[in-house]
């Protein structure tokens, strides 16, 4: 292994150890709280396609709606200041500090304070900065780094909060419980708050018409922290203005909900400073409230900081809506067993952490963790505001790969005929050109396979492509779904329907067998079925960050099937990610109407039996069952398309007893799982989907799975061998 | 407002661990005296008819909200989906009346109970565009996960209780 793959293995495995227990407990309760809470709400779609118009709108007006809010704020007595980058607002709120000779800052927790940095320029001017949310605070004490963007102290777990506490503060009687804990720092906090200067909270949102500021919060400290002191410094990125307070609904009902799995949090606080609440001046503890003299003083600071450029990156745009909930970080498997220290740059972590510190912080921050986004898509229905959080790692990964310097591109140039420029590293370059590989190894199978599998090769792809040894290579067929399909003739007369079985490049060269299967399986519902001679569908180049090549192989694929799809012909898809390509990916590469035409045409192969079915073709004409127990896995991909159900039914409706995973991925995520730098991660990830096979209940259980990959990895987890759903129901010959 | 709302919103509270309890305007200073122990501070409220008993404390000062047990202030509208009471600043401290003890007891009107989050905002935008410059949209007592378990009564409340009043 390479020194650097060498080095990210390591920090991947010690924070697997150290941190990935608590990260985990904690995003999967949020994932399954989320699961939860959104079934209330009477149209969950509806309400993110409204948040969605409503940032689409906002960042389209934001000059006016920031001169708007400009005037507003003024108008209501406070200050608004726009700071270019982090240096220019640090300044600005440091002498905020010192013309009210602040000596203590008391913060609520804010991501964008954290972007810039403002407590250590506080510190250094003999501003005593205090985070008041009871996370931050720990972390304070701790001296260490958020790893997750709304809970940021979810790596520790409440015996190592006990141990800090005990060792730092020493109190009478040590702390053990979280109600112990909680009561004091909420004491500790509670005397800092009331001695404090200044306040300074974020900001979720903040409304151009009428100045109103909403803080999304449960612990009651930003309501202190705005309220005690007499000067409130808001800090906030450009980002976060909307048009108006009702334009607020749909945040505030999604928010808790797509974040920690809360139908609400305690407290929306929205205010439209200076606020008309009198201070708590305990500096004079005796004179009643109402007399004390209240003036008010209120500083909204909006940060720039990049995000104008990013508003004019075509790419980049969409992060300006994320509303920073946390969904993405808490559904990602890969951020369930690592969190934020391995999943995040300088300030944001998660999925579309990439976005925020390609455009914040640069891509060097980005590229620190890109890779972690296997495209897996489990983010983008979670998202509340419809963000393709993948496409922004892709792109990001892309000009990562077009910045990189060049390796030595000639040992796999003829195995790459990609579109891209050197620089891009040899292990993307071979797996975005897997198509090619495929050729050349059923061409030479099963000496290709004897020799890929030997231990010298087997050095040289981990030294050279940062392949990992310990995983097995996927064996190529000599004959291929293409070359068996055209030796054999139909076995279907009079066709009910016609289609094209999309031969992706694992089930014509490795998965051959789900192949034949769904042959056998259509023909015998009536379907004429063809296998034509398509490229691959560009999956492969695109998770590696290969834009251009697999925009060649979109027009390639639609070229191919658009006179199959004049025709008359369903395009029948069995690999799921390529499926995906076609239904969401291409919408990029394709024109409108092209796209449109091939996404309506495809169907994922067991959704297309649940079709016929439907339709009257004759059940018996397949495999069934007497209650045989079936244990199935479904593809993030698929699931995302909301094609899961579909097999299940299928497989219920013949006589199958199953049961269903609810893991979001299995790891293995194409590529992922085989490079040696994330080996481990990926067994780690695959391990829960392991361990719901290994039930009492499962462990007898005949395993399907829809996915090339995740049959690749739950062989690697099982010793029981499994298969593609179509095997199982497809008449034997 | 309907029947329907109220019972919705009592499911919410329900939910949320909530106590609440029905009063007519005569009947507020008993319920009060029942849910909060001593000492007890608040802010008059703006119902005909309705007082606040003389052991309450409506003139606090800093260290008497420190040391409070209760803070009772009234709450602009209730949300029937979530539970919620939103409570507006003023300048006579519905604020910190309402932050500072470890009971809340929100006072409010059967009829300002809205079934959802569209009409709250609805009304919200309309109190803001006139004039009021903040509201909490409070939802059970203050709480966080931070410590390793979810804990109620983090820096706010440790515990709320809504006082319906019938009219």
């Amino acid at each position: 292994m390479s020194k650097a793959r060498e080095a990210k293995a390591a920090k991947i495995r010690q924070l697997m150890e150290t941190e990935g227990d608590a990260v985990g407990t904690s995003t999967r309760g949020f994932n399954q709280g989320r699961y939860e809470s959104v079934q209330t709400l009477d149209d969950y779609e509806g309400l993110k396609a409204d948040a969605r118009e409503i940032k689409e709108d906002a960042i389209d007006r934001l000059p006016e709606l920031l001169d708007q809010l400009r005037d507003t704020i003024e108008e209501n007595g406070g200050t608004m200041y726009i700071a270019d980058d982090a240096a220019d607002a640090n300044r600005y709120i440091r002498e905020v500090c010192e013309d009210k000779d602040a000596e203590r800052v008391v913060k609520s927790k804010s991501m964008t304070s954290e972007e810039i940095e403002v407590n250590d320029e506080l510190e250094a001017a003999d501003v005593d900065v205090v985070e008041t949310d009871l996370g931050e605070w720990v972390l304070q004490v701790a001296d260490e780094a958020p790893s997750h963007i709304v809970a940021p102290a979810i790596h520790k777990s409440r015996e190592a909060i006990a141990d800090l506490f005990n060792e730092t503060f020493e109190p009478a009687e040590p702390l053990e419980t979280a109600e112990e804990l909680t009561m004091f720092a909420r004491e500790q906090l509670g005397e800092l708050i009331e001695g404090a200067d200044v306040g300074m909270t974020g900001a979720n949102f903040i409304t151009a018409d009428t100045g109103t500021m909403a803080l999304v919060t449960s612990e009651g400290n930003a309501r202190k922290t705005a309220v005690v002191p007499d000067t409130h410094v808001a800090v906030a990125g450009v980002e976060k203005v909307i048009p108006s307070v009702e334009d607020l609904q749909p945040f505030i009902e999604l928010i808790g909900k797509s974040g920690t799995g809360q139908n609400i949090t305690s407290y929306i606080s929205l205010l439209t400073p200076p606020v008309d609440s009198p201070t708590v001046d305990f500096d004079d503890p005796e004179t009643p409230i109402t007399e004390t003299e209240t003036d008010r003083d209120f500083h909204l600071v909006l940060i720039d900081n990049g995000r104008l450029d990013m508003r004019d990156d075509e790419q980049l745009r969409e992060t300006l809506y994320c509303i920073r909930c946390s969904a993405c970080s808490n559904v990602c498997a890969n951020f369930q067993h690592v969190g934020g220290h391995a999943f995040g740059g300088e300030t944001y972590s998660g999925g579309i952490g990439t976005g925020w510190e390609a455009g914040v912080e640069g891509l060097d921050s980005a590229a620190e963790f890109n890779d972690l986004c296997t495209g897996c898509s489990r983010c983008t229905t979670a998202c509340p505001v419809n963000i393709d959080i993948p496409w922004i790692n892709t792109v990001v990964r892309d000009r990562v790969n077009r910045g990189e310097v060049s390796e030595v591109d000639w040992l796999v140039e003829g195995l790459t005929p990609d579109e891209e420029p050197g620089g891009v590293s040899l292990q993307k370059r071979f797996f975005g050109n897997f198509e090619t590989a495929a050729k050349v190894g059923s061409l030479f199978a099963p000496v290709s396979n004897w020799v890929a599998q030997s231990s010298v090769s087997r050095d040289l792809l981990e030294r050279f492509l940062g392949i990992d040894a310990r995983r097995e290579l996927p064996s190529f067929q000599r004959e291929t779904l293409k070359d068996w399909f055209d030796a054999r003739d139909s076995r279907v007369q009079d066709a009910t329907r016609t289609a094209v079985l999309y031969p992706d490049v694992y089930t014509n060269h490795v998965q051959v067998e789900r192949g034949k299967a769904a042959v056998r399986a259509l023909e015998a519902l009536g379907v004429d079925v063809v296998v034509p001679d398509v490229r691959s569908s560009g999956r492969a180049p695109l998770s590696q960050g290969m834009i251009a090549t697999a925009e060649d192989h979109a027009h390639d694929v639609y070229a191919g099937l658009a006179e199959y799809i004049d025709e008359g012909r369903d395009i029948v898809v069995i690999e799921p990610s390529d499926l995906a390509m076609f239904d969401s990916e291409y919408e990029k590469f394709l024109p409108e109407k092209s796209f449109q035409r091939l996404s309506e045409s495809s169907y994922e192969v067991m959704e297309y039996v649940y079709g016929l079915l439907e339709n009257g073709a004759p059940a018996d004409a397949l495999q069934t069952a007497d209650g045989t127990e079936v244990a199935y896995h479904s593809h993030c991909q698929q699931r995302t398309l909301g094609l899961e159900g579909h097999t299940e039914a299928v497989l219920s409706d013949l006589g199958y007893d199953v049961a269903t995973s609810d893991v979001e991925c299995c790891g293995m995520a194409g590529s992922f799982g085989y490079k040696s730098e994330y080996y481990e991660l990926s067994m780690d990830v695959g391990s829960e989907l392991q361990g719901q096979f290994q039930t009492d209940e499962t462990r007898d259980r005949t395993v399907v799975a829809s996915g090339t990959s995740c049959l690749e990895q739950l062989d690697s987890l099982l010793r029981r061998p499994s298969r593609h759903p179509v095997e199982l129901v497809a008449p034997r010959r | 407002m309907s029947t329907g709302t109220v019972a919705t919103f009592e499911d919410s509270l329900e939910r949320l661990e909530v106590g609440w309890t029905h009063a007519s305007p005569g009947e507020v200073g008993t319920v009060l005296r029942e849910v909060c122990d001593d000492p007890a501070v608040g802010v008059e409220l703006p119902y005909d008819g309705v007082e606040l008993p003389s052991w309450v404390n409506t003139d606090p000062t800093p260290a008497d909200l420190r040391d409070a047990n209760a803070g009772i202030t009234a709450a602009g509208i209730g949300i029937a989906d979530y539970g919620s009471v939103v409570v507006q600043g003023t300048p006579d401290g519905v604020e910190p009346v309402s932050l500072f003890g470890d009971l809340h007891v929100a006072v409010l009107r059967e009829s300002d109970i809205v079934s959802g989050m569209p009409e709250a905002f609805e009304w919200l935008g309309e109190e803001f565009r006139t004039g009021h410059d903040s509201a909490i949209i409070a939802t059970g007592p203050s709480a966080t996960a931070d410590m390793g378990a979810l804990v109620k009564g983090a820096h706010g409340p440790k515990d709320v209780h809504v006082v319906i009043l019938d009219e």
